[in-house]
């Protein structure tokens, strides 16, 4: 909730269209991790964004899906037609979306769930083990809030840190808000160790 | 989201059920009586826990054709009320859409449409267009409403109760999974920049008791509610102005069911609207409403640009009352006219009607269960235009 004016998105066009897909099993919280981008992106961020999810029987054990489509103009088709980043937290989910990864696109991705030796050649990919690090903080629950740490070292040209921090903070249980931010600290840790700015 | 109080002005980050849920409460609606349904239950689940909150009555019912009923009562108790389901719901609830235009009852019912027939599934779908104007049983017209964004399941919920209340009558919100289910930017305006539309009553134009007529004095007749001195039928029977129904004949027959017929459809032009975009001197044109229309102005533009197709757009916002004379009035000749919808062709066929003369040709662009891809409707585009 924000009461600011509405006048704010009245600034001329930067970004056309990014588009980020979030993929793996029901109940790895992916569904969370597009609805925290998509509150930073807009309410915070002052940018529009599209964010759409699986729902049925899919998102609550299946392969499930979260896309955000974030643009500084107007977004009409709402869904990912080329992804510009892929989050994949499962073998189905790699299987099923990889092709619509664009060809210079960035994935991210849990080594202990997509072998990195069954990656397409060609793409250029980021290792997460967002599960192992997540039971560090004492549960693989907090795996998605890991990834989205990760996810926010590839995409921070186009989203303030801050933004996201509140959007996590606004969005996930007051209990596990600690855990949370640590999970996204460890997140984003990780990647600055590993990958070179 | 704060107790007691309508959704603050400024940005907000929603899915399209909340937004719809969010709009009915500024437009005044203090009864939700629903049964929940996939790809629906989200607007029922933020209804249950907003409406009891300013104030209002939630009522979970034993099915969707209860849920239905219980806005009748509700709005000739004097409340604005409201239901969601899907298809399969939509269809049980034909009967009290029948008797909502027969009683010219104010009331929105929001149908999150899904594919049929039958349990069909539980994706995006427009297979309902058709149901909206046509299943219902006996003369009379509808007006239902194509919401495309977030921020129009916010606005058009609020015009379809200002239409309801204006016109005494039940209003349609046909709503798709697709808009129902994302989040996107809502942007609340302030209050009182807000138009809100309340029921003509007799006690404000001055109407006694013991004149009152039920379904006279105007076009629209003013409406009493229960319990304030007037008297009021709830009828199903075609009757006379002052709600008698015994003394049958053609003439009150004829009377009863074309006023409230014409009082919908000879103001066709000020119920519906469109939009266009690069409309002018297009050559062929792309007719859509709903969340399609979001892929059809992606394809429209990228045809235009990156194609060089004088190809122009338009969007119903309003499906009924079918807006033919502004169609034509908009559309004097155009080569090929291209109708994307999720269904088999639905309204194909009322566009058809009005434009045949106005075209060479016109082509539908189905999908069952899935929005267009930009790419599918731009394929359908270059195949037939090569």
């Amino acid at each position: 909730m924000n009461s600011e004016p509405v006048n704010a998105y009245n600034k001329p066009s930067q970004l056309d269209r990014f588009e980020i897909r979030i993929a793996g099993f029901g109940g790895q919280g992916v569904v969370t991790i597009g609805r925290i981008l998509g509150v930073a992106f807009t309410v915070h961020d002052r940018k529009n964004s599209v964010n759409t999810q699986s729902y049925g029987p899919e998102s609550r054990g299946g392969a499930c899906r979260s896309e955000i489509v974030m643009s500084d103009g107007d977004i009409n088709y709402p869904y990912v037609r080329k992804a510009d980043v892929f989050v994949c937290l499962s073998q189905t989910a790699y299987d099923t979306y990889i092709h619509d990864l664009k060809e210079d696109g960035l994935l991210l991705l849990d080594p202990n769930s997509v072998p990195t030796d069954s990656i397409d050649d060609g793409y250029k990919f980021y290792s997460i083990p967002a599960m192992e690090l997540a039971r560090q903080i004492g549960s693989v629950k907090f795996q998605n809030t890991v990834a989205l740490g990760a996810l926010y070292v590839l995409i921070k040209e186009h989203l303030n840190e801050e933004s996201l921090r509140k959007a996590i903070a606004e969005s996930v249980p007051r209990e596990t808000l600690e855990e949370n931010i640590k999970a996204f600290g460890i997140g984003l840790e990780h990647m600055k160790a590993h990958y070179a700015e | 989201m704060p107790n007691n109080r309508h959704i603050q002005p400024g940005v907000h980050y929603l899915q399209g059920s909340q937004a719809c849920v969010e709009g009915a409460i500024i437009a005044g609606c203090r009864v939700y009586g629903g049964y929940p349904i996939t790809p629906a239950s989200e607007v029922m689940e933020h209804a249950a826990l907003r409406i009891p909150q300013i104030g209002g009555r939630f009522i979970q019912m034993e099915d969707e054709i209860a849920s239905a009923c219980i806005l009748l009562g509700a709005s000739w108790g004097g409340a604005k009320a409201m239901t969601a389901t899907s298809s399969p719901g939509f269809s049980l609830m034909q009967e009290t859409i029948s008797y909502g235009i027969m009683s010219e009852t104010p009331l929105v019912i929001v149908d999150v449409q899904r594919p049929g027939p039958g349990q069909g599934y539980i994706t995006t779908s427009q297979e309902d267009v058709m149901q909206a104007r046509w299943g219902h049983h006996g003369e009379g017209s509808i007006i239902a409403l194509a919401p495309a964004s977030v921020q129009e399941m916010f606005e058009f919920t609020i015009e379809a109760f200002n239409l309801s209340e204006k016109w005494r009558t039940p209003v349609l919100l046909m709503a798709e999974e697709t808009v129902a289910h994302m989040r996107e930017r809502l942007i609340v305006p302030p209050l009182e920049e807000i138009r809100i539309v309340n029921r003509k009553k007799p006690q404000d134009l001055g109407i006694a008791p013991e004149n009152y007529l039920p379904w006279g004095h105007d076009m629209v007749a003013p409406m009493a509610n229960w319990g304030e001195g007037y008297n009021v039928n709830l009828i199903g029977l075609v009757h006379l102005e002052d709600g008698n129904v015994t003394k049958y004949d053609l003439q009150m027959h004829d009377a009863c069911v074309k006023r409230f017929y014409h009082k919908i459809e000879d103001n066709v032009d000020t119920i519906s609207q469109i939009e266009t975009a690069h409309f002018e001197k297009c050559k062929h044109l792309v007719v859509c409403y709903g969340s399609v229309s979001r892929t059809a102005i992606e394809a429209v533009t990228e045809a235009r640009k990156e194609h060089n197709l004088e190809i122009g757009y338009l969007r119903l916002k309003t499906l009924w009352p079918f807006p033919e004379k502004k169609l034509r009035s908009l559309i004097k000749k155009v080569d090929t006219i291209f109708v994307p919808e999720m269904n088999l062709g639905m309204m194909k066929h009322p566009i058809t009607e009005a434009l045949r003369d106005r075209c060479r040709k016109i082509i539908s662009i189905p999908s069952l269960g899935s929005l267009h891809t930009p790419e599918y409707i731009l394929s359908v585009i270059h195949e037939e235009l090569k």
